[in-house]
């Protein structure tokens, strides 16, 4: 188990040294988000709530899309082995889901920053929001981390991904949008707990199916 | 087993009598269902009949990874096909309840939307598979794809409806299939004859397809 942790914590912070040094997906993303959200500010102007909190989760979506694509999809399909081998599979894609959880979680904030700055704030309770983007990022980054899994395993693009991945997000963007709808309600209604509990079960099943099923994505 | 014959006559027997007694037998009288209670036969048969499906896909999927038999794909993969096929058939019957009862073939409601978004998924399967030549890899990462895929049936279509505002039975928490809440005289139609009857109608047509497969596969290696 100590063995596993330091293996995980070393792929992590592999990944982590590669982003501050190259910074190549960062700002890549970056450049994404900010050009996307300007384009939807030139659209849309300063929406009302509801249309604010929609456009949020789709920018959200693409973000995430993209971000996870970037991080995954990068590396050669003989680095990919070579960590395969010696860290062990399960190892290997826990660390991936712990770093593009982590980059989510800078993105939602980012995502959220510009869309303030740009389309307004009609957030009644901006830190409930926060806690519901990050939730909303992370939830959306495992599906996609293992999602690019296998698009990298099957040597197909990202676009695969992308295509694979919308249908299974939707669940998600459903939680996503009725916790959302709760929590810009200017009264706290009684649902949202509930709510949150079944997005986090239903990360829980996700991360659990990843990690029994990636090792045999690998099984050459 | 593809081949023994009593099945699929206990396959005929069943709708038969499930279509028989669906349109003429009793059915409780209740308002703006009205006769359109006789579709739970057609529509609630037919999701059973795509989950039975999809759960034999699921289980040969499971046993392709442990064993490697290519002949474990070819099953899942067909099972998964007649699980989509019962999957329209079920959202198709179901729109046509809604015209009659909530007014529209479709109105958005998160089951229906559930409903649509599971099929998606499994369209998606079928997509990966062909986005990938080898063999091997094809029915390995089809395999761990399908997987997935069934496990998000259940909260796609099962879990999150019934939490959130729908029309549908079941929804905003009531349990839709409460044992206690069915008509006996439905459900003498519903469980003996429906249930069985579109289960081995879509294993019938499944085992068909498998069977086609594994002649052209043994063509090819012959030929």
């Amino acid at each position: 188990m100590k063995g596993s942790l330091s293996q995980i914590w070393a792929l992590f912070k592999k990944d982590l040294l590669l982003e501050v040094r190259q910074q190549y997906s960062f700002y890549g993303v970056l450049l994404y988000v900010a050009s996307t959200i300007f384009v939807l500010y030139l659209a849309m102007g300063q929406p009302e709530a509801d249309v604010w909190k929609g456009l949020f989760w789709m920018i959200q979506l693409f973000v995430c899309v993209n971000a996870v694509a970037k991080s995954f999809l990068q590396e050669g399909r003989g680095r990919l082995l070579y960590f395969y081998s010696i860290t062990g599979a399960t190892n290997f894609i826990l660390s991936k889901l712990l770093f593009n959880a982590l980059l989510m979680l800078l993105m939602s904030l980012l995502s959220l920053g510009l869309f303030i700055l740009m389309l307004g704030n009609p957030m009644p309770d901006a830190a409930r929001f926060v806690g519901i983007s990050w939730l909303g990022g992370v939830s959306l980054s495992l599906v996609f981390t293992f999602l690019a899994a296998i698009a990298a395993r099957a040597q197909q693009s990202a676009a695969l991904m992308a295509i694979l991945g919308f249908p299974l997000v939707i669940p998600q963007l459903l939680l996503l949008n009725k916790i959302s709808n709760i929590a810009f309600a200017a009264v706290l209604q009684g649902g949202l707990g509930w709510m949150m509990m079944v997005l986090v079960a239903l990360d829980v099943m996700i991360v659990v199916l990843s990690l029994i099923l990636f090792p045999f994505l690998w099984k050459d | 087993m593809l081949r023994k014959n009593w099945w699929k006559i206990l396959c005929v027997i069943l709708l038969v009598y499930t279509i028989i007694a669906g349109f003429l037998g009793a059915v409780p009288a209740k308002p703006i269902l009205n006769e359109t209670i006789r579709n739970l036969y057609f529509h609630v048969g037919m999701w059973f009949a795509m989950m039975v499906l999809f759960t034999v896909s699921g289980i040969y999927s499971v046993l392709y990874l442990r064993t490697g038999k290519p002949v474990h794909d070819l099953y899942a993969l067909e099972y998964a096909k007649g699980g989509i096929l019962f999957g329209c058939l079920g959202l198709v019957t179901g729109s046509i309840w809604a015209r009659y009862t909530w007014g529209a073939f479709w109105s958005n409601d998160p089951k229906q939307l559930g409903a649509a978004i599971a099929l998606l998924i499994y369209f998606a399967y079928l997509v990966l598979r062909n986005s990938m030549t080898d063999m091997d890899k094809r029915a390995r990462i089809g395999a761990v794809y399908n997987i997935f895929a069934y496990a998000m049936l259940f909260p796609t279509i099962f879990i999150i409806p019934r939490m959130v505002d729908s029309l549908h039975p079941g929804g905003m928490g009531n349990p839709a299939m409460d044992t206690k809440d069915i008509d006996p005289r439905m459900e003498i139609v519903f469980w003996p004859g429906a249930v069985p009857g579109w289960a081995l109608l879509g294993v019938w047509i499944t085992t068909l397809w498998i069977r086609m497969q594994l002649l052209a596969e043994k063509n090819l290696s012959h030929a």
